[in-house]
């Protein structure tokens, strides 16, 4: 069984603020995503939804992670 | 003696510093009565920012999934039947009727523009969803709500708010009747 790594409350705040600007980045890059793909789907497009759908998902994926970590720093 | 030195340096390095750096005891008295461990405030409310955004993104994930399931759906219904929606002299040039196409859609325009011309567009504006009038006389359909305009013959936004062009209803024009044979969403 591994130890958790310990951090000072400074370090913690160092990835707790790198961790915020991730999970922001990707969220940008998801409504961007919805955006593109509503427009699309309105347009009559049907091909882009389901790609979109995928990238969505792997997008949560990757928050999903670092929120684990996240609760593994507490 | 080594652990207990460890552990005061890891309390120490966790200890909060008062705004003005100086030691607790010579704080004001409020500030000693309510001491606010700002750093660790400051660290508690970015969590919780990281957790709404998670939150967040999995709202959209859930969007877009639910955007493909429609996908789906609208590809597997495959080709509408054609329907008869207008006798061919029913309109005089420059008339206009609604009709639904698929049955139970929203509202659809026919609008016959020469003796054996016609169009017909969805009748919902694609800014807000107010109903399109025809303004035949000056080759466009017009919005009232907010004073968009679309080209009569093509159905695409000339001005306004507007951005993409009304749905257009696929038509076929035998010698007495006028027949809507599919929907054309466009961009």
């Amino acid at each position: 069984m591994s130890e958790r790594p310990r951090f000072i409350r400074a370090q913690r705040m160092t990835i707790m603020n790198a961790m915020l600007a991730l999970v922001i980045l990707i969220v940008v890059l998801q409504l961007w995503l919805l955006t593109a793909t509503t427009n699309a789907y309105l347009g009559g497009d049907m091909g882009v939804a389901l790609p979109a759908a995928i990238a969505s998902c792997v997008c949560l994926g990757l928050n999903l992670g670092l929120l684990r970590y996240l609760f593994r720093l507490d | 003696m080594i652990e207990r030195g460890t552990q005061s340096q890891r309390l120490s390095e966790n200890q909060s510093v008062p705004p003005d750096a100086r030691a607790l005891a010579l704080q004001p008295r409020w500030r000693r009565d309510f001491p606010i461990d700002w750093e660790q405030d400051e660290y508690v409310s970015r969590r919780e920012l990281v957790k709404f955004m998670v939150f967040t993104s999995a709202a959209f994930a859930v969007g877009q999934g639910w955007l493909a399931l429609k996908s789906l759906l609208r590809r597997q219904q495959g080709a509408l039947p054609a329907l008869p929606i207008a006798a061919v002299d029913e309109l005089p040039i420059g008339g206009a009727k609604t009709f639904h196409y698929p049955e139970g859609s929203t509202p659809r325009l026919l609008i016959r523009t020469g003796p054996r011309a016609f169009v017909a567009y969805d009748q919902q504006c694609t800014h807000l969803l107010c109903p399109v009038v025809p303004a035949v006389e000056k080759g466009c359909l017009h919005c009232p709500c907010h004073n968009g305009w679309f080209d009569l013959q093509t159905g695409r936004p000339v001005a306004g708010p507007p951005q993409r062009a009304l749905p257009k209803i696929l038509l076929d024009v035998d010698q007495t009747t006028v027949y809507a044979t599919g929907v054309e969403e466009r961009t």
